[in-house]
């Protein structure tokens, strides 16, 4: 036999982690700092590792040159454009996979068989296919991102609640206002997690095919940098790759909150 | 008398190899109420599936027939027991799903409006159904249904998502909507006060699979029913005994089935 004699310990904490942007910025802030510390104290070599203010410098000395929009505008189209290629084909592909019978084997047969594959050794191919010229990079990113979004897409349909469903068939709404009223809208949250997913993956496929076929764009810039063993240059092309990724993942993050502001 | 007359024929639904229920036969009269009773898993919600089409019959069949007025646009409608509103659409937006394709815009506005102000919503209109409790969200179910000037009123435990206290004080909201209404209602429930207050027709169900036990007929108008009143209490008890012997044979064959 045990006594307890005394106030009941609080155990119900924890398990809820909450969001500091403070924190994130200053954590940031305090890792560039120590870089640049580092970098002042000829603790880091400046060739392998360039501090922060000379990629800044060089980061200001393209952008009032024009040379980085040059680079950006390249690649923000060929992004743009593939993404949303790649976007489209891919709710329609997962909308079909997630609705119909007839598609749903032979489509996960088929994103089975192909999403493994890296999509940088198909860039030869697509050179092939497309040309040399914008044909190949978008179709790059457009296949890169379509199998991740067909998989989010069928697996937000396949987690549509099935009673929303039949409620619209006890009213008599008709298939595709069934899919228009309640499957599209039920399954937005699983797509837009795969955007935040294939944008990435689309800025990745984006530099990698700039490297591998391209005069002008951000992937293309870090390839004649590291050519020439220009770090400060490099670096800048880094950064801005960086600073897109955050952008695209802000707008997404807006998108949500705008579509799925109901989530509350 | 308004509504549709639903006549249930010998009506067999197997799950696999699982018969949930075994020739029933059985007529939902026009503008009257039929409550489905029974233990539990007998059968009730699939037969309501069945009535409303969202399930095919094994073997039988389900027939209406009556005049269906041309304002209604879903002859037989149906009100979940977990509500089945879309989160992301506005209590008018819900109560709006299927008039806004099928009406000119005003027209809409002005049905959604008049239902809202019914079913005591008319001061939720803007709302999303995550800021209102389970009473007011089977509230908006109930709106919805209206809207399209049903027919037939399928209505499934409505109100057995919500506590003791919302289910009471909906209840007699229900007795009015639904005698106001004059349509053909079949409503399933487990709860046998409900069943005495609401019922004209009270189907009880045998244990799985289940069968037509027996059918009372409780022919006072909706309005006024009172759980104190002699007769009701005693359809209750009744309605109990019955149920209460089949749930517990129900339960001592499980426990004497091979595991």
């Amino acid at each position: 036999m045990r006594r307890l004699d005394g106030k009941v310990p609080f155990r119900g904490g924890g398990f809820s982690p909450s969001d500091h942007p403070a924190a994130a910025a200053a954590t940031l802030c305090v890792a560039v700092a120590l870089w640049q510390a580092g970098a002042s104290a000829g603790l880091i070599p400046t060739l392998f590792l360039p501090a922060p203010v000379a990629i800044g410098r060089a980061l200001w000395a393209l952008t009032v040159s024009g040379e980085l929009w040059g680079h950006l505008s390249a690649s923000l189209f060929r992004l743009g454009v593939g993404w949303v290629v790649g976007t489209v084909f891919g709710i329609g592909m997962g909308l079909a996979v997630g609705l119909w019978s007839a598609f749903r084997s032979p489509g996960m047969a088929l994103v089975s068989a192909l999403f493994p594959i890296p999509k940088i050794a198909l860039v030869p191919l697509f050179i092939i296919w497309f040309g040399i010229g914008e044909g190949a990079k978008i179709a790059t990113v457009a296949f890169g991102v379509f199998f991740p979004t067909v998989i989010a897409t069928a697996g937000g349909v396949d987690n549509v609640p099935r009673g929303l469903v039949r409620m619209g068939q006890s009213f008599g709404l008709s298939h595709g206002a069934i899919v228009r009223k309640i499957v599209l809208p039920a399954a937005l949250p699983a797509i837009l997690n795969g955007f935040r997913v294939t944008s990435s993956i689309a800025i990745v496929l984006l530099v990698a095919a700039e490297m591998i076929g391209a005069q002008k764009g951000i992937g293309a810039f870090v390839l004649a940098a590291g050519n020439l063993y220009d770090t400060d240059n490099l670096l800048a092309g880094i950064v801005v790759l960086s600073l897109l990724g955050l952008v695209v993942a802000w707008a997404i993050g807006r998108l949500e909150r705008w579509l799925l502001g109901w989530r509350g | 008398m308004s509504g549709l007359r639903l006549t249930v024929d010998r009506l067999t639904h197997r799950y696999g190899t699982l018969t949930a229920l075994r020739q029933v036969s059985l007529a939902a009269e026009p503008g009257r109420v039929m409550v489905l009773v029974g233990p539990s898993g007998c059968g009730k919600s699939t037969l309501l599936g069945l009535m409303g089409g969202l399930l095919a019959p094994s073997e039988g069949e389900v027939r209406c027939e009556g005049e269906v007025p041309d304002d209604c646009l879903n002859p037989m409608t149906y009100v979940f027991q977990d509500f089945a509103l879309l989160p992301w659409r506005t209590v008018a937006g819900n109560v709006a799903l299927v008039l806004e394709d099928r009406m000119p815009r005003p027209a809409c506005a002005e049905r959604v409006r008049a239902v809202l102000a019914l079913t005591g919503l008319a001061d939720f209109a803007d709302a999303l159904p995550k800021a209102l409790s389970g009473g007011m969200r089977q509230r908006v179910g109930i709106a919805r249904a209206l809207a399209v000037r049903p027919a037939c009123l399928l209505l499934d435990e409505p109100l057995s998502a919500l506590d003791a206290q919302t289910r009471d004080l909906l209840l007699e909201e229900f007795a009015a909507l639904i005698g106001r209404a004059g349509t053909t209602t079949v409503y399933v429930t487990h709860n046998l006060q409900e069943a005495v207050l609401l019922g004209q027709q009270i189907v009880v169900l045998s244990r799985r699979p289940g069968q037509v036990r027996e059918i009372l007929r409780l022919d006072r108008p909706l309005a006024g029913r009172s759980l104190a009143d002699a007769d009701l209490a005693e359809t209750e008890r009744r309605l109990w005994r019955m149920i209460r012997d089949d749930a517990a044979e129900a339960e001592r064959e499980r426990a004497d089935a091979p595991a």
